[in-house]
């Protein structure tokens, strides 16, 4: 019968092997993905081509639309809370500032994120686990193929070539949204409204943002990746690895943020 | 006998259970193995092993006289391209059609213009019985097609290994007797080395040169097919007559049993 104490920090042990156990394993897959992404292909092993368009086409494409919408409306949304307080001082012209700087540099990356997130982090997630769960992947290294190249380096090149450029187009629709917002409810004249915005927004907060974004695709590729090569069992843990990737990629999403913000705000 | 494979001492722990302890076995070139066993007993683990899905806690592996236990993946990828393996449930790539599962390894593996390897595809779909099947999807297709299928791409290379995963399991009688069939085929054939992970008896007999038994992850024979009919081994016994486990637990044995000691 071991003591409590033995007891305690023999639990406290088995959970930091544990632990450290996961973040190696983290971190083979960051390390794989790049090589295969951007190593290889120098050496004379390419991305699937084929695999690379579809999951552009997949990830970027398809989400064109619910990231038109939701931009739209939080510029919308953006520009009715900035004349809220804006207009007791009489500077409703600067509705315009506030909603071109906040979208560039912080919302559009983080909706897009999150949509994509939940979109696209879900299915690497649910596709690599299913295929986890059927052996598929033991096929494809039994073949001499490795998954990480055949399944991983497609998907985070569309994402990080497809997240930015989401970005982009968010950035836009949402300043549209506040555009259209301020020219006919707020009664600003758009070209004083396109002025200022214009004079309002540096390259460098665009850029920012675009940085940040391609950050956030590594980030989602990455966790889905994981948590679909950590299924061992069925189905049933198929669905919760792909909710946990969910929620581990927003989380991890806005962590980075964090950590971004607070270094542009340091250094550019 | 010439050795394709010999396996010795192979131990294997999942976490702290020990599934393997001290497997020691040959398997025979151009012959059909057979690796016997009831559920549960590290069939499927052993093969695992055999082609290099896991690695050893201790113990030697030798494919052709090399050591796959202490191989980076690299060498491993090339001792790889001589096998072909067919998994329980065939494991097709879903998302790809029946034509371009096959061409998988041949493109990963071989430098060929597009009508070569369709026809080297084709040519493998027709040796499983498949033939205009080429653009069905996996999701297309019945249990023993799919199993065809897998054949067809873990012979895409033209292997000298051949692994088989509980090739019969989940198919109607009538199926899986051609599906041994075709295991005989390309023994006589071609002379592939053939390893056939199994509790199916009926097959045993048909396919079977040489057969090894596992129980509770060691070897408890290993043999020609009349050494088994004949062995006096009292599992083995209990396994070839259908015999249900007979064993009880003494009341201590059971206390013990359920307080988990
Ligand atoms: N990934 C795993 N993690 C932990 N334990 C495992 C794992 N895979 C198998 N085991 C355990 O190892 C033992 C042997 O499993 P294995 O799959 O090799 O059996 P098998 O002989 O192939 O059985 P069956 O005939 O039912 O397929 C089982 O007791 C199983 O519980
Ligand atoms: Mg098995």
């Amino acid at each position: 019968m071991p003591s409590k104490t033995e007891a305690f920090f023999g639990s406290v042990g088995r959970r930091v092997i544990l632990i450290g156990r996961d973040v190696h394993y983290a971190s083979k897959i960051i390390n794989d993905a790049f090589y295969w992404t951007f190593v290889s292909p120098v050496k004379g092993k390419p991305v699937r081509v084929r695999a690379t368009i579809s999951e552009i086409v997949k990830a970027g494409y398809n989400a064109v639309p619910i990231v038109a919408v939701i931009s739209l409306f939080v510029g919308i949304i953006l520009a009715l809370q900035a004349a809220y307080q804006l207009k007791r001082v009489g500077a409703l012209i600067y509705v315009a500032n506030l909603v071109g700087v906040s979208i560039t540099r912080e919302l559009g990356p983080i909706l897009t994120a999150i949509i994509v997130a939940g979109r696209s982090g879900s299915a690497f997630a649910a596709e690599i686990g299913s295929m986890k769960s059927a052996e598929e992947v033991d096929a494809l290294v039994t073949m001499g193929i490795n998954p990480i190249r055949f399944l991983v380096a497609p998907k985070l090149l569309a994402l990080m070539l497809m997240l930015p450029a989401l970005t982009v187009f968010a950035d836009m629709i949402g300043i549209f949204g506040g555009f259209l917002l301020s020219t006919t409810v707020i009664g600003i004249h758009p070209y004083n409204y396109f002025q200022q915005s214009v004079n309002a927004l540096l390259v460098k907060d665009v850029m920012t943002g675009l940085v940040k974004a391609w950050a956030f695709g590594i980030v989602i590729t990455i966790v889905g990746a994981y948590q679909g090569f950590k299924v061992e069992g069925g189905a049933e843990e198929v669905g919760r690895r792909t909710t946990a990737s969910v929620v581990a990629s927003i989380f991890l999403v806005i962590v980075f943020d964090l950590f971004f913000t607070t270094l542009f705000y340091y250094f550019t | 006998m010439e050795k394709a494979i010999e396996v010795i001492g192979l131990r294997s722990h999942y976490g702290q259970s020990e599934i393997l302890k001290g497997v020691s076995l040959t398997v025979p070139r151009g012959k059909t193995s057979v690796i016997l066993g009831g559920s549960g007993c590290g069939k499927s683990t052993l093969l695992k092993h055999l082609i290099g899905l896991l690695r050893p806690t201790e113990g030697n592996i030798a494919i052709n006289g090399r050591d796959i236990a202490v191989m980076g993946e690299e060498e491993l990828n090339e001792v790889r391209r001589k096998m072909g393996v067919l998994f329980q449930g065939a494991a097709l790539l879903n998302s790809m059609t029946v034509a371009e599962n096959v061409a998988l390894p041949i493109r990963e593996h071989a430098r060929l213009n597009e009508s070569t390897v369709m026809i080297m595809v084709r040519m493998k779909l027709d040796l499983v019985g498949l033939s205009g099947f080429e653009n069905f999807y996996p999701s297309q297709l019945s249990g023993g097609m799919k199993k065809r299928a897998g054949l067809a791409r873990a012979i895409a290379l033209d292997p000298e290994l051949l692994f088989f995963d509980e090739p019969s399991a989940g198919l109607d009688p009538v199926t899986a007797a051609g599906l041994d069939d075709l295991i005989i085929k390309l023994r006589n054939v071609f002379g592939i080395t053939i390893v056939v992970v199994t509790h199916e008896l009926a097959s045993v007999f048909t396919i079977a040169d040489y057969v090894i038994m596992l129980d509770a992850g060691k070897v408890i024979f290993s043999g020609i097919l009349d050494d088994l009919r004949n062995s006096q081994n009292e599992r083995v016994r209990m396994f070839l007559e259908r015999r249900p486990e007979t064993k009880t637990y003494s009341p201590d044995d059971y206390f013990r049993f359920i307080v988990g000691d």
